[in-house]
C-alpha cells in the first residue's frame, strides 16, 4: 500500500480559517449598517416595514432547515450510509433553490414598487431610507451570491459521493462543503432580524 | 497515519437543536412586534447571537474540535469587538 499524505484536520482548519475572512466581510456591511442606523432611526424602521416580513420569516425557516439536512448529511456519511447522504444533500439544494426562488418573488416585486438602487422612486424618499435599500440589496445580493455557490457546491460534493470519491473513509469535502453552508445561515440568521424586523 | 475523527453528532440531537432554532425565530419574530425602543435592537442582536452558537457549536462540531478551533474563534470574535468597538468610539463622539 503507498503511503499517503493526508490532513483531514488541517482541511477542516483551512476552511474554518477562510470563513473567518467571510465574517470579517459581512462585518464590514453590518458595520455599515449600524452606522447608517444610528444616524436615519426613523428611516430605517420605515424602510424595514416595507419589507415584506412573510418572505423574510419563510426564507429563514428553509435557511435553518437545510442547514439541519446538511448537517445529518454528514453523520450519514460519517455511519457509511451513502444514500441517505445523497438524499440529505439533494433535500439542502432543493432548500437552496426554494430560498433563490422565494428571493426572486421578494425583489422583482420591490423593483416593481419601484425600489431598487439608483432609482428616482427611491432618491425621493431622502438618503436614510435609499441607504437602507441600497444595504439590503448588497448584503442580501452577497448572501444570495453565498447561497448560490454553497448550492453548487454541495451538488458537486453529492456528484463525487455517488460516484465514491467521497466515502465514510474520506468526507472532508462533504464537512467543508456543510460548513460553508452553515456559515451562510449564520449570515442570515443576523440578517434577517436586522433587516426585516426593525420597528 | 492515525487521523482523528469525530465520533458522529446523532441525528436526535440535530433535530432537537433544529427545534430551537425553529423556535428562536418564532420569539425573535414575536418580540420585535412589541415596541421596547432601543432594547428592541438588543434583543434581536442577543436572540442571533444565541442562534449562531447553536449553529457554530453543534451544526458546525466546534464543540468536538481541538482548543485550536476554538481560540480561532475567540481570536475572530476579538477582532470583530476591536473593529466595530473602535468604529463606534469614532461615530458616536464626533
Amino acid at each position: 500500500m503507498s503511503i499517503e499524505h493526508r490532513d483531514d484536520t488541517g482541511d477542516r482548519f483551512g476552511m474554518w480559517l477562510f470563513l473567518y475572512t467571510e465574517v470579517i466581510l459581512f462585518s464590514g456591511l453590518f458595520l455599515l449598517y449600524s452606522m447608517a442606523l444610528s444616524k436615519f432611526p426613523q428611516q430605517f424602521a420605515e424602510a424595514s416595514h416595507k419589507l415584506n416580513i412573510y418572505f423574510g420569516t419563510i426564507n429563514t425557516l428553509v435557511l435553518l432547515t437545510s442547514s439541519l439536512t446538511i448537517a445529518l448529511a454528514v453523520t450519514a456519511i460519517q455511519r457509511g450510509r451513502i444514500r441517505q447522504t445523497l438524499i440529505l444533500s439533494g433535500v439542502t439544494v432543493v432548500l437552496a433553490i426554494v430560498f433563490l426562488i422565494n428571493k426572486y418573488f421578494e425583489w422583482s416585486a420591490e423593483i416593481g414598487h419601484g425600489i431598487y438602487p439608483g432609482s428616482e422612486h427611491l432618491a425621493e424618499m431622502g438618503p436614510g431610507i435609499a441607504a437602507f435599500f441600497n444595504l439590503y440589496y448588497f448584503t442580501a445580493g452577497l448572501h444570495g451570491l453565498h447561497v448560490l455557490i454553497g448550492g453548487t457546491l454541495i451538488t458537486v460534493v453529492a456528484v463525487l459521493t455517488a460516484k465514491g470519491k467521497v466515502t465514510s473513509d474520506r468526507y472532508t469535502l462533504l464537512e467543508n462543503s456543510a460548513l460553508y453552508w452553515h456559515l451562510v445561515d449564520l449570515v442570515w440568521i443576523f440578517l434577517f432580524p436586522l433587516y426585516y424586523l426593525i420597528l | 497515519m492515525s487521523e482523528h475523527k469525530h465520533e458522529p453528532v446523532p441525528y436526535r440531537t440535530f433535530i432537537l437543536v433544529w427545534v430551537a432554532l425553529l423556535a428562536l425565530t418564532i420569539i425573535t419574530v414575536a418580540v420585535s412586534r412589541v415596541h421596547l425602543g432601543p432594547l428592541n435592537i438588543w434583543a434581536a442582536l442577543g436572540i442571533a447571537s444565541v442562534k449562531s452558537s447553536l449553529v457554530i457549536f453543534i451544526f458546525m462540531h466546534l464543540k468536538q474540535e481541538s482548543k485550536l478551533f476554538k481560540i480561532g474563534l475567540l481570536v475572530l470574535l476579538v477582532i470583530l469587538a476591536i473593529f466595530i468597538g473602535f468604529t463606534f468610539f469614532d461615530v458616536l463622539y464626533r
